[in-house]
């Protein structure tokens, strides 16, 4: 596979006002994605990987001030306005966070939430959208999608509104997904069924994924290329392989010693 | 070592919530678990399988249907309006939500000081060096002694659950009792809390009941670990025992579910199925319908844990 960067991201600096002054807390960040591919952004709370998904995304605390470049298909997204940036997000890349319980509106039904999305980006009437809709529950094997349309988030279980959550994401094809912790709130026999969905997506949409997690396990399952960020920067990257097994970063070895049993495999 | 009477003992416990309409839940449905002083339990299970009712059960905040919970001699009963059997304030819990456990109107020396006085009520109040100060207790947890004077609101989630850990201290609990205690925190709290609480807990010579949903955590602190499926419990053993050589189909399924960061790109095994709703089990087995072994007659008999501490028909007599 040629290695075209759907998303580039290079020098990026952000800043977030604070009582005595701006704080620095991304210090040039360089990262890309490619088509088909999971990139896995690690390191502990703290070290600025969130804030580099939500630089992507264009929705920085306000206040935020950014340096550098984030290139989606050649646009600098950094250089859009507001409402440029809008109908870029949803459309062309979309995100799904840590919460399924949070992130989903608890007074809508599903189809409500869905039939919205697609309307609003794709433009469709009302009988198609509710037949895209269907079909993208079927796309995240919730069983029965026309009935699920009908339901409301508290009628399904964490691992299912995860799955809702993804599709809602993925109901425009973007070509590059932000996924923040997307199994952590999840039992580990639902995230295994979430991380073969992800991955699946992946390899069928031609998605370009940006996953972020603490759990060098998540990564190490569905991850193909791995950075290790740090107080703001990325001191390591990767395949997954090499810098799982074989880290040259002193901090990415200190990360790999802390997990639980690792002296024991 | 010879096992002393245990700490905590529950013995055939069952807790069922009634809905309106419906037949009851029942959330607990015969379990049995010790926890002796010094010792920690890990009690996992995914959700929905009732380790935090019994968890509530254990600290009088549920009643129970059927059965008996005993601390240190003492029957645990429901809690009313009363304040309770002060025998009972040497369990402590520490909730899952740090949000919601603390009072944001009250300063967080102040709330740990109500800790200090149960210990007080109860005729410990303190050890070597006089009346240890809420200052003592942040101090124990890794707050700066400052941070008494301070809000809830003025932390961090896992700086707060760390403060409710130094208040269910201050009471100089035996046992203490933590329902998720981590899962609210943020990653990378997570692991440095956990083993907070196993440290201070063996320390004082305290039981700790750690109830979580995370796997990987309980391995690393929990000296002996009990799986909970349905509101049965399925398999407990040493924790090293079971992690290395789990035997019941349930416990097999979840540790393979686990991804591992070997960096070798496999996918975990994904269990079959969603938890049936607990107001009506399957018949037999409850883990039947999605059980990889099942056989004839799992249906139809439920398994009882034997002594060898697994309850499932493969390795009857």
């Amino acid at each position: 596979m040629s290695p075209v960067n759907v998303l580039e991201i290079s020098g990026l600096t952000v800043d977030l006002p604070s009582e005595d002054g701006d704080n620095r807390i991304l210090h040039g960040v360089d990262l890309t994605l490619q088509p088909g591919r999971i990139h896995g952004l690690a390191g502990e709370s703290g070290s600025g990987k969130t804030m580099t998904g939500l630089a992507v995304l264009g929705l920085l605390p306000g206040g935020a001030r950014t340096g550098g470049r984030i290139r989606l298909n050649g646009t600098d997204l950094l250089a859009l306005g507001p409402r440029q940036l809008g109908e870029l997000r949803g459309r062309e890349m979309s995100m799904v966070f840590q919460d399924p319980s949070t992130s989903l509106h608890p007074m809508l039904s599903i189809g409500h939430q869905l039939t919205d999305h697609v309307r609003h980006h794709l433009k469709l009437d009302r009988r198609a959208a509710k037949r895209k809709a269907a079909e993208l529950l079927g796309q995240v094997r919730i069983p029965n999608p026309a009935e699920a349309l009908g339901r409301y988030p508290h009628q399904f279980s964490g691992g299912m509104r995860q799955r809702i959550a993804v599709a809602i994401a993925l109901a425009c094809e973007p070509k590059v997904l932000i996924a923040d912790e997307p199994t952590t709130a999840l039992d580990v026999t639902v995230q295994a069924g979430v991380l073969r969905l992800l991955r699946g997506l992946c390899d069928d949409l031609g998605l370009a994924v940006l996953l972020v997690t603490h759990d060098l396990g998540v990564m190490s399952a569905i991850a193909d290329t791995v950075s290790v960020m740090r107080h703001g920067l990325v001191v390591e990257t990767g395949p997954r392989g090499r810098v799982l097994t074989e880290p040259r970063h002193e901090y990415t070895r200190t990360l790999l010693d802390a997990l639980p049993g690792r002296s024991t495999v | 070592m010879t096992p002393p009477a245990p700490l905590l003992s529950i013995d055939d416990l069952v807790v069922q919530y009634r809905r309106p309409g419906a037949p009851p839940t029942r959330a607990v449905a015969g379990v049995s678990l010790q926890v002796r002083a010094g010792e920690v339990v890990g009690l996992v299970g995914e959700s929905g399988c009732g380790k935090s009712t019994l968890a509530r059960a254990v600290c009088g905040l549920t009643a129970a249907k059927e059965g008996a919970i005993t601390f240190d001699g003492t029957p645990v009963g429901p809690l009313r309006v009363r304040r309770r059997d002060p025998a009972l304030t040497a369990v402590q819990m520490v909730f899952q939500d740090p949000y919601g456990s603390l009072n944001p109107r009250r300063r967080v020396g102040a709330q740990i000081a109500d800790g200090i006085r149960t210990a007080a009520g109860r005729g410990e109040a303190g050890g070597a060096g006089g009346t240890p100060t809420p200052a003592d207790y942040l101090t124990r947890v890794g707050l700066p002694a400052s941070a008494a004077q301070r809000y809830p609101q003025e932390f961090s989630g896992g700086q707060r659950q760390r403060i409710a850990i130094a208040r269910a201290l201050a009471a100089r609990p035996r046992l203490l009792v933590g329902d998720e205690p981590i899962s609210a925190l943020d990653a990378s709290a997570q692991l440095q809390v956990a083993t907070l609480m196993r440290s201070l807990a063996v320390e004082s010579g305290a039981g700790l009941l750690f109830i979580s949903h995370d796997l990987s955590v309980v391995r690393l602190i929990a000296d002996r670990i009990a799986v909970m499926y349905l509101g049965r419990i399925v398999e407990t053993g040493a924790t090293a025992e079971v992690w290395d050589n789990p035997r019941h189909p349930y416990t097999r399924a979840l540790l393979a579910a686990v991804p591992q960061p070997d960096g070798a790109g496999h996918l975990p095994a994904e269990l079959p199925g969603d938890v049936p709703d607990p107001a009506a089990p399957p018949s037999g087995c409850r883990f039947h319908p999605r059980c990889p072994a099942v056989f004839d007659g799992c249906d139809r008999e439920e398994p009882q844990l034997i002594a060898g501490g697994v309850a499932c028909r493969l390795y009857a007599a």
